[in-house]
């Protein structure tokens, strides 16, 4: 069996020797042009003059497109119909497309896109929070609301009451390979698109739209991607359309990249949030009541904010048990690039602000962080409970809408069960009956000597003046399920050859996670075939049909399962001609050979045998998964299949003078149920860690009061570099079997371990808690300028 | 111009090359060699690392900020030479293999040729080596891994004779003057030639000019690149003076720098990035005159001496008088910088440098401060600071209340106190201006607690 191997990635060969194909890399017939957008430099105006003259003729130039040339409408949205490729009247943002230019070079479209004269009435923009809400400039009617309990009353009954704010940024994707699109146009105005997205569906759907096509006249191949990580969920839409608009136009293949600044200043980002909040406890640091007020920047257009934002309310309770909490967020429409999904998708936002209030009363009450988490943590509990069937859906009353985004605007469920008595629930009613985040605790922290290094820790901070130390263990709980729960389904197609060599397909994308190399365990371990006996192919929206995203840590749960039906139909065809060939039931498909009763014959053979009897050696596999059922308006239901948990310890340390800091070390314990990998499973988790730690330290957004965003390039938006990951890194497995029913009892990795990167955080305002007796109040992104002011506040 | 050049040990002629396409465009687009990525076009990410060979050894530069006409002459190795003729993977290759070391795998060609290239020179500091490679992905701690379990392996055969590249002396050279794209071999046949163009663009390293290109597509006018003006890199030492010439890398300084200031070498190691020290030079990091370059406040905290040229005629001045205004510097059409020269002295030479990241960030501040002491008095104090004023700058009225004082806290706080009088920094994505002063101020407290001997570097606590 290949599963649960340290497998390398299966592309691990090409990417080391630079012969993985990306969709820059893909060699282009002859005659391909190249497309840049010409953008927007205000950030909200009507436009009223734009001279294209220079544009045009500047060398290499073949074409210049405005919104009035294009054939049909070209919305770019995953939602709400509300991104036009071009700018038609009026621009919302700096960096909105106005204009396209088509070229016969990269560089030459890129020159000559800044040549325009575009001349626009500025209108005043809306950037701040305060701006939007004086504005009541939102998505949405209202702000939304989930409650539980009561908790005005249990405020006021509290013992303890805290109030207090935590502002976090937002954070660029910075996928090392930019977005990019190539399409060829075939015969009778159909389409070719290679993208370098997550969801070659969307892509199919957009350009469909955008040539007056049905979907079947667009076939989108996505192979690779150079990093995704959300941004290539619908960040893609823009550059397919627009090359196949330039395609059907010139009926020549047409290309489009991002130069790194154009992509930076163009494409969403995650979404930043501020969380208010008035949390009521008791002596001992219990939360009795918490009352939360979510306000994100949504950007200019709707694209995926509605499902971010209700994700972010989703984590506000992370690990924590509570009982009276309402959670209101507010949707702002602001003059910036659309903010967009980004791993965890509004998930780490709500984490942040639950962990903040977690150390803001630790703080209040002299008590050490950690024993006021755990004090708070969901009980342990491994329970079978009985989910009441899905409640059917209405069908959607507009077949154009985009059902296959995150972003759909669905019906709701006729009813909704409520939970069984006496469970433990989250705030938006589904029981907690998989947790393990005591146990989980107990065992980093003392794996990790938490005690023991916190006391070192006073003591060294005791003798040093200008340095100083700070720890924190943060847990982790991530619900596992896109909340739109229809996208809860996949699908898979798998040949077997008649030589025994297996061709394998299924909707998800490979962006640097191993999805690929983890599925084809799957189909290698259901065959009972080495793994290089199984042929990994692009993703192909011509094989397997109606995708979901590769989004919300879904990828191996869905695809995983989908494979494994199809393998499996194929097998029980295999052994039911082997066992009347062979006239027995006794069938084994293990070390690439089948053992059929006493005979034994290689896979190949057994292949062979099953296509000379005119057998099918080929099968789609479908699967969704079963048990939930959500009601995003009243904000109850069962969202999540199940809950994913970790825990992180860093210790950090910090110079009072400048603010600069560093991480010492982190200790990790991370729940990937049975891992599938465990390779590729730490993996994700290293590099969680590190990007979150980066969104919440170095990564700083900063727009200009005009909105100009100034950090649109490497040399002023920091990632982590090599030297920022921790000194000493040690990352471990939890390794247990899912309690739910998921594809070789695993767990989704993708996104959970990126909240991980919160201790980082959260042991840095531990060490500004060593400078002073008053709260810091450290805000996110902790760079070193936030954490001197953050040190002045704890001396003041 | 016409260059030829050996890539991936296969030798190409080229003729008529443009003086601004990119070793990088031209590997992807002319050669269809696609494993060299571009991945900011600006030279911070790495992905497009390549192995540039010639006598003076093996280092990694951008290709994407990397012209042409720079690696003539030279041996370009990229990631689709790094293998054996007979497809063994290179020690590097195997490694990121076997420890995880890709994922998504768009940086990492950029990172195998990067170790392949420390493996080469036998360079095992592997943070400083792989500080120029961005990933998103690992976290970094398989690719660490995997640079660790090759330092002892060998050199493969077939990229030994990069570590032993001998290169022919090139021979004197008279420029045409009417030429608008030159590659002089000397400084005189530089001066010569620039004091007849004095509207040209000189290319050292390119790291900036390269983005004028990359991202303002600028028109460069006449060119002249100045990497075959072998007279004019190398550091000289006599008893009284260090003599750095004009086209020295970032790279060269920092060793050579090393003995005398080692604090001046320590920041030189956070300057950008491996890939960009091995380009930028010295005397293009001072010439073009940036308020937030890394060099100036260090050597004007040094007392360095500016040698200009331009046609015959050289004058030297004091290196801070270099700096007038922002943009505008005290150098004439033609003239050109050839050296600097140091005095040498004992080290009282702190330099801290403050960004948002550690590595290859550019500063919000670079304090470079000296206080000479005579017993216990202070009796002479050099502040100079980058990122506080539109030039590197003296804090002069911070260093008149240091002067004759004694070399004590109470000293430092007034001091800093006095500063505000020199600085009115400026708020931008970097840092605020309150942040800039406060700061600037408290790294003179920090070089009092570090003489003290009190710890106050992040960098230098243990786990």
């Amino acid at each position: 069996m290949s599963i649960a191997k340290p497998l390398p990635h299966d592309a691990a060969r090409l990417h080391v020797t630079g012969t993985a194909r990306y969709t820059d890399d893909i060699p282009t017939p002859t005659g391909t042009l190249h497309l840049a957008f010409g953008t927007s430099t205000h950030a909200a105006g009507t436009i009223t003059a734009l001279n294209l003259d220079p544009v045009r003729n500047a060398p290499g130039v073949i074409d210049v497109l405005t919104d009035t040339d294009l054939p049909h409408d070209c919305d770019v949205s995953p939602s709400n119909h509300d991104e036009p490729l071009l700018a038609k009247t009026s621009v919302h943002h700096v960096g909105q497309p106005v204009f396209l230019v088509i070229a016969t070079s990269h560089l030459a479209a890129r020159r000559a896109a800044n040549l325009a004269e575009v001349n626009i009435t500025e209108a005043r923009p809306i950037l701040t929070i305060e701006d939007a809400l004086a504005a009541n400039s939102r998505f949405e009617d209202g702000p939304r609301i989930y409650q539980k309990g009561d908790t005005e009353t249990a405020l006021s009954a509290a013992t303890h009451r805290l109030s207090g704010r935590i502002a976090m940024g937002g954070q660029e994707h910075f996928y090392l390979e930019g977005q990019a699109a190539l399409v060829l146009p075939l015969e009778g105005g159909d389409m070719l698109v290679h993208s370098s997205t997550q969801h070659p569906t969307e892509i199919q759907h957009k350009v469909a739209h955008a040539i007056g096509k049905p979907m079947h006249a667009v076939r989108v191949e996505t192979r690779r991607m150079g990093g995704g990580f959300g941004g290539k969920e619908s960040q893609g839409n823009a550059l397919a359309v627009a090359c196949a608009v330039a395609a059907a136009r010139t009926q020549r293949p047409c290309k489009m990249r991002y130069d790194r600044d154009d992509d930076m200043i163009i494409t969403g980002k995650r979404h930043d949030f501020r969380i208010d909040y008035t949390v009521g406890f008791d002596p001992d640091g219990r939360i009795t009541a918490l009352d939360l007020t979510h306000y994100t920047r949504c950007g200019w257009a709707q694209d995926l904010s509605l499902p971010v934002a209700d994700r972010a309310m989703l984590h506000a309770d992370n690990a924590y048990h509570l009982t009276d909490i309402r959670i209101t967020s507010h949707r702002l429409k602001t003059n910036m690039q659309s903010a967009t999904a980004f791993r965890g998708f509004g998930g780490p936002q709500g984490v942040v602000g639950i962990e903040k209030i977690m150390d803001h009363v630790a703080q209040h009450l002299s008590l050490d962080p950690l024993s006021v988490r755990r004090r708070n943590y969901y009980a342990d509990l491994i329970a079978d409970v009985e989910t009441p069937a899905t409640a059917p859906v209405a069908p959607p009353s507009n077949t154009d809408a985009d059902n296959a985004s995150r972003g759909a605007d669905k019906p709701h469920p006729m009813a909704l069960p409520s939970a069984p008595d006496g469970l433990q629930t989250t705030p938006y009613n589904q029981p907690v009956t998989d947790c393990i985040i005591n146990a989980l605790t107990d065992q980093l922290a003392t794996g990790c000597d938490y005690e023991g290094r916190r006391r070192s820790i006073a003591a060294w901070n005791a003798e040093n003046p200008i340095l100083k130390r700070g720890i924190a263990l943060t847990p982790v709980k991530f619900g596992i399920s896109f909340t739109l729960t229809h996208l809860n389904q996949a699908g898979a197609l798998v040949h077997v050859y008649q030589d025994g060599s297996i061709h394998l397909n299924h909707g998800g994308t490979e962006m640097g996670q191993g999805l690929f190399q983890k599925i084809a365990q799957v189909a290698a371990s259901r065959f009972g075939v080495p793994v290089d006996a199984i042929k990994i192919t692009a993703t192909d929206t011509a094989k397997v049909p109606n995708t979901s995203a590769t989004a919300a840590s879904s990828g191996t749960d869905l695809n995983g399962m989908a494979v494994q039906n199809a393998c499996d139909e194929i097998r029980a065809r295999i052994e039911a001609h082997l066992g009347e060939k062979f006239k027995t039931k006794d069938i084994t498909f293990v070390d690439g050979m089948v053992k059929v009763g006493a005979e034994t014959l290689t896979f190949a053979q057994a292949a062979a045998s099953a296509y000379e009897n005119r057998i099918s050696l080929s099968a789609t596999g479908f699967y969704k998964t079963p048990d939930i059922q959500w009601d995003r308006i009243a904000g109850k239901g069962r969202p999540f299949f199940y809950f994913a948990y970790g825990a992180a310890c860093t210790e950090v340390v910090i110079d009072t003078l400048t603010g600069e800091n560093r991480i010492l070390r982190t200790d990790i314990l991370h729940d990937a149920g049975a891992s599938l990998n465990p390779a590729l499973d730490i993996g994700q988790i290293e590099g969680g860690y590190v990007q979150g730690a980066g969104w919440l330290t170095t990564e700083e957004l900063v727009w200009d009061d005009l909105g100009q965003l100034k950090t649109h390039a490497p040399s002023t938006y920091k990632i982590p570099a090599c030297s920022d990951r921790p000194d000493i890194f040690n990352v471990a497995l939890w390794d247990k079997p899912n309690p739910a029913q998921t594809i070789y009892r695993s767990k989704a990795v993708g996104e959970p371990p990126f909240m991980l990167g919160i201790a980082a955080f959260m042991a840095l305002a531990d060490a500004v808690s060593a400078c002073g007796s008053t709260y810091g109040d450290l805000q996110a992104p902790a760079t070193a300028e936030e954490v001197l002011a953050a040190i002045g506040r704890a001396r003041a | 111009m016409d260059i030829t050049f050996s890539l991936n040990g296969n030798p190409v002629s080229l003729t008529d090359v443009s003086p601004t396409i990119t070793l990088l465009d031209w590997l992807r687009e002319e050669r269809h060699l696609t494993g060299t990525k571009e991945g900011c076009n600006e030279g911070d990410c790495g992905a497009c690392t390549v192995m540039i060979s010639d006598a003076d050894g093996s280092r990694a530069l951008n290709g994407c900020i990397l012209f042409l006409p720079q690696v003539n002459g030279k041996h370009v190795t990229t990631v689709e030479g790094l293998a054996a003729p007979d497809g063994a993977l290179h020690p590097a290759q195997t490694a990121m293999i076997d420890h995880h070391g890709s994922q998504c795998g768009f940086c990492t060609p950029g990172f195998v040729v990067s170790m392949a290239t420390a493996h080469l020179n036998g360079s095992a500091d592997h943070d400083t080596q792989l500080a120029g490679n961005l990933c998103r992905c690992t976290g970094y701690a398989p690719i660490i891994r995997a640079a660790e379990a090759i330092t002892d392996q060998p050199v493969p055969d077939h990229l030994l004779f990069l570590a032993s590249n001998t290169e022919a002396p090139q021979p004197a050279q008279t420029l045409p003057l009417d030429s608008t794209l030159v590659q002089p071999r000397s400084a005189d046949a530089l001066a010569t030639w620039y004091a007849a163009n004095p509207d040209a663009t000189l290319i050292a390293g390119a790291t900036d000019v390269g983005l004028w290109v990359t991202k303002q597509f600028r028109d460069l006018g006449k060119v002249a690149f100045l990497n075959q003006c072998s007279d004019l890199r190398g550091i000289t030492e006599t008893d009284h003076e260090i003599r750095i010439g004009a086209m020295t890398t970032l790279s060269d300084l920092e060793t050579a720098i090393a003995p005398h200031h080692p604090s001046f070498a320590a920041m030189i190691r956070r300057y950008a990035s491996v890939q960009v020290r091995n380009a930028a030079t010295i005397g293009g990091n001072i010439a073009n005159g940036s308020p937030i370059g890394d060099g100036p406040p260090a050597l004007i905290a040094l007392g360095a001496t500016l040698h200009l040229r331009q046609g015959d005629r050289r004058r030297a001045l004091v290196i801070e008088d270099y700096f007038i205004d922002y943009g505008k510097q005290d150098r004439s059409p033609g003239e050109f910088v050839e050296a600097i020269t140091l005095p040498k002295q004992p080290d009282t030479l702190r330099c801290y440098k403050l960004s948002k990241r550690f590595d290859q960030d550019i500063s919000a501040v670079c304090a470079c401060l000296s206080i000479t002491r005579d017993g216990d008095t202070i009796a002479a104090a050099r502040l100079a600071y980058g990122g506080m004023a539109g030039i590197p700058k003296r804090a002069s009225t911070a260093e008149a209340a240091l002067i004759g004082k004694a070399f004590t806290e109470a000293t430092i706080r007034e001091s800093m106190g006095a500063m505000v009088q020199d600085f009115q920094p400026l708020s931008d994505m970097r840092a605020s201006a309150g942040y800039r002063l406060q700061t600037a101020q408290n790294m003179l407290l920090r070089y009092l607690h570090d003489a003290q001997g009190t710890a106050t570097n992040v960098l230098e606590v243990a786990p």
